[in-house]
């Protein structure tokens, strides 16, 4: 147990650490990169929480990060205009204000969809999720106001209080941000609320049998996971200063699987280390090739075969050892 | 609005059902019988389409090409379902979305690396080339006309095939109960290999009658598969009858929700409205009609499972 707690107190430091190394070094451009990797953790572990505790196999998470993006990059488009959305909306480009938003319209999608989506099962609620995402996915390519199939662009990132713009600001907002939802994970996993979610993947009838309202229980756990990928939408737009349809795909969804599995599914840490492993690996192997997607095939059949239960456990092992 | 335009989008709807009904076919019977997950499935409509192509290109005849074309993805399907799919059907759904999902980033580059990143042109035999008046003083392209014809002749052989033989038989009992029809003595792992390899003919049809229409390209896979899921989604997974249905009504509403929806709705509300609309509107059409679908009947419209 102090093993672990040792490791996580290290982990933290290093990434508070990680923007001086790297300017120190002056290899600024790796900054970028692990925000980059925060994001993706942030939206990877909110999946993980449907999949790995309740076993809601969605195969249209992506769509959630895409509706809290664009809901950023559509409210800094009225400011920037100076038009209203919908005629009486205002713009605005204030994070506390834009970025609580992004995940509450998230999380409103989120539950339509969820409402609808869990009254099936198995194969039937991977395919309603997905078509869900489809249907974003065409709403957002056919908002010409909103460019369409070519994205929206940001003037400029939201404004937080301070320079947003500089790296490593942005940097220490997104480790804040995923600090405190991977803390707020922890807590959720660990109180009755994740026990009776892992208790409905194992064994729902059962669930049921005993009094648990097992629906409901995971139409907030679907509701909590489309809030937190709204947040990373909202982080992933100021990242990028950029948003397009393309972050709604279904191929993005199921990169997003990939971490997970990658990293451990159910596991606390699957997101960040799957995540992480994800974008280093892009980020090395297509320096090489450009068919970096080739390797990452072989690797995803290599861990399912192989290591079905993803990297992170082996963490767990280590601390279990001593 | 003509009664031409009219006839011509049906046709197309039919068409575009059709060929999607080809690849539901397949992907349907591996989800009833072991199910398992296959993304993979449009990977083979792309590799029929290129195999096709090249040897279309090759041997200068389409004809020539295309049994050629679908006798070797019926090989490699079999081929992938013996060495790779087999021991993934005991595993979870999410092992398997993986892994055939690592198989789809395989092919495409695969297929880049061979053929290169340009799309490849596949042009349709000379004899079928030219236009057919359907309606008088209205052409249609013979083509068009063939792959209609090629569906309807499959979509009867596949409905005697899986109700009039003995192997149709295993199939469906495997499709309503897979234990229970091993019990009786049906080798459930040599049929299946057998549907798969019949699934993989049927994509590579697909990917050949429509190349010569649509780009074959690196990607082409992937589009289509959707919509071949939601086509056996709405139809009731491992049902041939419901994949049929499914496909029709996705096929027919897709095409005309594209080509009359901005018309209806410029006629009810304002240019601008109906501009911003329609279009959207058109391409949700079928997502919508499959959650709602999903909504009164979870299990589609025929389920295989009583």
């Amino acid at each position: 147990m102090m093993v672990r707690r040792y490791f996580y107190v290290g982990a933290i430091a290093l990434l508070i650490a990680l923007p001086f190394i790297a300017t120190g070094l002056g290899q600024e451009y790796y900054i970028g990169l692990a925000s980059r990797i925060l994001i993706f953790a942030i939206a990877a572990s909110s999946l993980n929480l449907l999949i790995g505790n309740g076993g809601m196999l969605s195969l249209g998470h992506a769509a959630y990060l895409g509706i809290g993006a664009y809901t950023v990059a559509i409210l800094a488009h009225h400011a920037d205009t100076k038009t209203m959305l919908f005629g009486f909306i205002p713009g605005t480009i204030n994070a506390w204000i834009a970025w609580p938003i992004a995940a509450l319209v998230s999380a409103l999608c989120a539950w339509l969809i969820g409402a609808i989506s869990l009254r099936t099962r198995g194969v039937y609620f991977i395919m309603i999720t997905l078509a869900f995402a489809q249907m974003f996915y065409y709403l957002f390519i056919s908002l010409e106001t909103y460019g369409g199939d070519d994205g929206l662009s940001l003037a400029q990132r939201s404004n937080i209080g301070f320079n947003l713009s500089d790296d490593s600001h942005f940097y220490f907002v997104a480790l804040t941000l995923f600090l405190v939802i991977t803390y707020l994970l922890h807590r959720l996993t660990d109180a009755r609320f994740g026990y009776a979610l892992r208790g409905i993947k194992i064994n729902e009838a059962r669930m049921e049998a005993i009094g648990f309202a097992t629906y409901r229980y995971k139409l907030v756990a679907f509701v909590i996971a489309g809030a937190i990928a709204g947040a990373a939408g909202a982080l992933l737009v100021n990242h990028n200063n950029f948003i397009s349809p393309n972050t709604l795909q279904w191929t993005q969804s199921g990169t997003l699987l990939i971490m997970i599995l990658i990293g451990g599914v159910g596991h606390l840490l699957g997101g960040i280390v799957g995540a992480a492993l994800m974008l280093l690996m892009e980020e090395v192997l297509s320096t090489y090739t450009n068919h970096w997607h080739l390797a990452l095939g072989f690797v995803l059949l290599a861990i399912v075969f192989f290591a079905p239960k993803g990297i992170a456990p082996l963490f767990e092992k280590m601390g279990k050892k001593t | 609005m003509t009664t031409a335009l009219f006839v011509e989008q049906a046709l197309n709807g039919l068409q575009m059902g059709l060929m999607l009904f080809l690849l539901a076919a397949g992907l349907t019977l591996i989800f009833g019988i072991m199910d398992m997950i296959n993304l993979a499935h449009g990977s083979l409509y792309m590799i029929g389409a290129y195999l096709m192509a090249a040897l279309t290109q090759a041997s200068g005849s389409f004809w020539l090409a295309l049994p050629i074309a679908l006798v070797a993805t019926a090989i490699i399907g079999m081929l992938l379902e013996i060495s790779l799919l087999r021991p993934l059907y005991r595993r979870d759904h999410l092992s398997q979305v993986l892994a055939t999902f690592g198989l789809i980033l395989i092919s495409n580059e695969v297929i880049r690396i061979v053929f290169g990143d340009q799309a490849l042109i596949l042009n349709p035999p000379a004899s079928l080339s030219s236009a057919v008046e359907v309606v008088p003083g209205f052409p249609y392209p013979a083509f068009r006309l063939a792959i209609i014809a090629v569906g309807l002749i499959v979509a009867i052989a596949l409905f005697l095939l899986i109700n009039k033989t003995r192997v149709g038989m295993w199939v469906r009992a495997g499709a309503s109960n897979r234990d229970m029809a091993m019990a009786m003595g049906v080798n459930v792992k040599r049929l299946f290999t057998g549907v798969f390899g019949l699934g993989a003919a049927l994509c590579a049809l697909a990917g050949a009658m429509l190349g010569p229409l649509l780009a074959v390209q690196v990607g082409m896979g992937e589009s289509i598969l959707i919509l071949a899921f939601v086509v056996i989604v709405i139809g009731g997974i491992g049902s041939i009858r419901g994949a049929f249905v499914g496909a029709l009504l996705v096929g027919v509403i897709d095409t005309c929700g594209r080509a009359f929806l901005p018309v209806l709705l410029r006629s009810t509300t304002s240019s601008a409205i109906a501009d911003a609309v329609g279009p959207a509107l058109a391409s949700i059409l079928i997502y919508a009609l499959m959650a709602a679908i999903l909504f009164w009947k979870p299990q589609g419209l025929f389920p295989a499972r009583g």
